[in-house]
């Protein structure tokens, strides 16, 4: 097996593991060869199925290589560098090992040929992920983290039971289109929908990247829905019901976006709306639609890690990321401010910047395609999300002067967000390279004077409203508050519901165990006749039943977990 | 002097945000970059996707009545979810 059989994921996570065991100068070096390395391992694979491997009699392949994981690898790789040149500031290794080896899984499975490699990369990003989510501080960050990870893990239960379900009924386990008709279609379409953050399936999201460490959010933001981006474009592609789906979450996260005093959290929702965007294309399944998912993602990792790299930035020299409590911090801040704007200016969809040149994409196939509710849904977040967008690099950065002062961003920091802000730029000048890495063939001219009047039109007139609001004092004021969203549900109707139950259950096995010693010999027959054969406990059932029960107690035990954590 | 003294009086020079008027003349840019993109609209000859786009400055009034729904949408949204932020603590 040559090195072009082995796929770069593992490049990451073998890589990852040395990282503890090198002096400090050293590891440096070695975080950003590592990536660099990865990336050269990309640009020598020739598609077609390698690294193929056999296990229990199936066919597994772990390195797939065609359009959609090339494009997918190159975009990982080049977060994992750009996060990792980030992390460089921090002294323990503890984050470092665990960002590399969650890039390398997302990579690991963004190459999976077959659902079972598919299945443990997706755990390993899951179990790698939460370590980031737990490096930030605090008792809120080890709960969120806790809430996280069994979510994640759910989704992994899932794919996995969905798996198992394709083998029994075709006997393959290749990953290729699924379709919701499909054994064990749904299974897969949840998990995925878990990870790709599906409006009531999406509360992890907002509220666990927040928590995280300033370098953890940088590398969560690009890796976990993005892969399940992937994932729904490669097994649910034209699947109709992702569109509704898509609308939905491209519209409802904007008005929790808008009202957030956390501005990391702002910017999850924000992420959650850009997804909805991709669902929408990945629904619409044509070539035009699926080319404007591929490049959405590509543009969206960027400049959605160059925006947590600089709230990051605040974080690390403010220690706080609270819009009430910030602003003026372009004085102190000049360089991470650029860098933040360009983000958000990228985010909002400006001419010239990355996100126009993917966006309008997604929205002309749904024009032109006759989805007319999904389009007018993506208009209005488009026109919308240009408020939240702006509100990070204003309340941070501008707004009123908090008094404030503290000294610009580390140096490693400063070069990661400006590799890619060059990236957000260089992409929305010359989009004909990115589209020149697409899954199909290109033929798009994002630059027509319709498109980039019509653009300017929603974007200028969203700032319009937003300056006559703030200017008239009548804009949402930042607040220091949290708000609730669906996870409310759990966490406290929930929570408090299992607390009433335990009482119940406390007394009411108090009175049972009354009635069973005042009655013990009937109780004891009883209990006897089950266990007699051709009892209930002791008559033979089919095996598969058993599956599904463990199954459903596995997913019990999560419940409760999740709602205790 | 020191370096973070020297850092405080830098960041305490007036800057040219700080001056209301300037911030006054960007207020009043934004109003004219929209009349001028509505008056562009005249002299392009429009391609569009959907037949609401023909209408003349769709973009631009879709947005105005969008933004104005978000915000109204999102104060009334605020009564509804908006906590203390110590909520989530007390267990």
């Amino acid at each position: 097996m040559t090195i072009a059989e082995l796929t770069p994921g593992l490049t990451l996570i073998l890589g990852s593991l040395l990282i503890p065991l090198l002096p400090s100068r050293g590891r440096s070096f070695f975080l950003i060869a590592l990536p660099v390395l990865g990336l050269a391992h990309l640009s020598v694979l020739s598609p077609g199925d390698h690294g193929v491997v056999s296990f229990l009699g199936q066919r597994l392949v772990t390195l797939r290589v065609d359009g959609w994981s090339m494009i997918f690898s190159w975009i990982f790789m080049i977060a994992a560098l750009t996060s990792s040149i980030y992390s460089l500031h921090v002294r323990t290794p503890l984050q470092a090992t665990a960002g590399m080896a969650y890039a390398g899984s997302a990579i690991g499975a963004v190459f999976a040929g077959d659902l079972m490699t598919l299945f443990l990369c997706w755990e390993l990003t899951a179990v790698t992920s939460v370590l980031l989510v737990w490096a930030g501080s605090g008792k809120n960050a080890y709960r969120a983290g806790m809430r996280y990870l069994i979510v994640q893990i759910a989704s992994g239960m899932l794919l996995f039971f969905g798996a198992l379900i394709q083998l029994n009924a075709a006997g393959s386990l290749a990953f290729g289109q699924i379709g919701l008709d499909a054994p064990g279609g749904w299974l897969i379409f949840i998990a995925f929908g878990i990870k790709c953050a599906f409006p009531l399936l999406h509360t992890w999201l907002p509220d666990a990247y927040p928590e995280a460490s300033e370098v953890g959010t940088v590398y969560l933001s690009a890796f976990t829905t993005k892969l399940a981006v992937y994932a729904l474009a490669r097994g649910f592609a034209g699947t109709d019901l992702l569109i509704p789906i898509g609308a939905v979450m491209a519209v409802f996260p904007i008005f929790f976006a808008v009202i957030e005093n956390d501005l990391r959290r702002v910017l999850a929702y924000s992420l959650n709306n850009q997804l909805g965007f991709m669902v929408v294309g990945i629904g619409i399944g044509t070539e035009m639609a699926l080319n404007g998912t591929a490049a959405h993602a590509v543009t969206h990792i960027l400049y959605k890690s160059l925006l947590f790299m600089s709230m990051g930035a605040v974080l690390f020299r403010v220690g706080t990321v609270k819009g009430a409590v910030l602003g003026g911090l372009y004085k102190s801040m000049p360089l991470t401010t650029v860098f933040c704007v360009i983000g958000a200016a990228s985010i909002s969809g400006f001419p010239l910047l990355s996100g126009f040149v993917s966006k309008s994409m997604i929205m002309s196939a749904a024009g032109q395609g006759g989805y007319v509710l999904a389009w007018g849904s993506l208009v209005f977040a488009a026109a919308c999300m240009l408020h939240p967008d702006i509100r990070v690099p204003f309340s941070a950065f501008f707004a009123k002067d908090s008094g404030k002062r503290c000294e610009e961003a580390p140096i490693n920091m400063l070069v990661a967000m400006g590799i890619s802000a060059i990236l957000c730029v260089g992409i929305g000048v010359a989009p004909e390279y990115l589209y020149g890495l697409l899954p199909y063939a290109v033929a798009y001219q994002p630059y027509s004077a319709s498109h980039v009047l019509a653009q300017l039109q929603l974007l200028m007139f969203s700032a319009l409203v937003f300056a006559v609001l703030v200017r008239n004092r009548a804009y949402l004021p930042d607040l220091r508050s949290i708000n609730l969203d669906v996870d409310w549900l759990w966490r406290r109707l929930g929570a408090g519901l299992m607390r009433i139950t335990l009482i119940v259950w406390k007394s009411a096995a108090a009175s049972v165990g009354d009635v069973l010693s005042a009655n013990f010999n009937s109780a004891a027959s009883l209990i006897a006749r089950h266990r007699l054969p051709d009892g209930l406990l002791l008559r033979s059932w089919p095996t598969g039943s058993m599956s599904l029960w463990v199954m459903l107690m596995l997913f019990g035990y999560l419940l409760l977990y999740y709602v205790g954590a | 002097m020191n370096t973070s003294q020297e850092r405080q009086v830098r960041s305490d020079q007036v800057r040219w945000l700080d001056q209301p008027e300037n911030v006054r003349r960007i207020y009043y840019a934004i109003w004219v970059v929209c009349a001028l993109l509505l008056a562009i609209e005249l002299l392009i000859d429009k391609h569009v996707e959907t037949a609401v786009e023909q209408w003349f400055g769709f973009h631009g009034f879709f947005s105005l009545l969008a933004c104005v729904v978000l915000v109204l949408a999102a104060k009334l949204l605020r009564r509804v979810v908006s906590r203390p932020e110590d909520y989530y603590d007390d267990r």
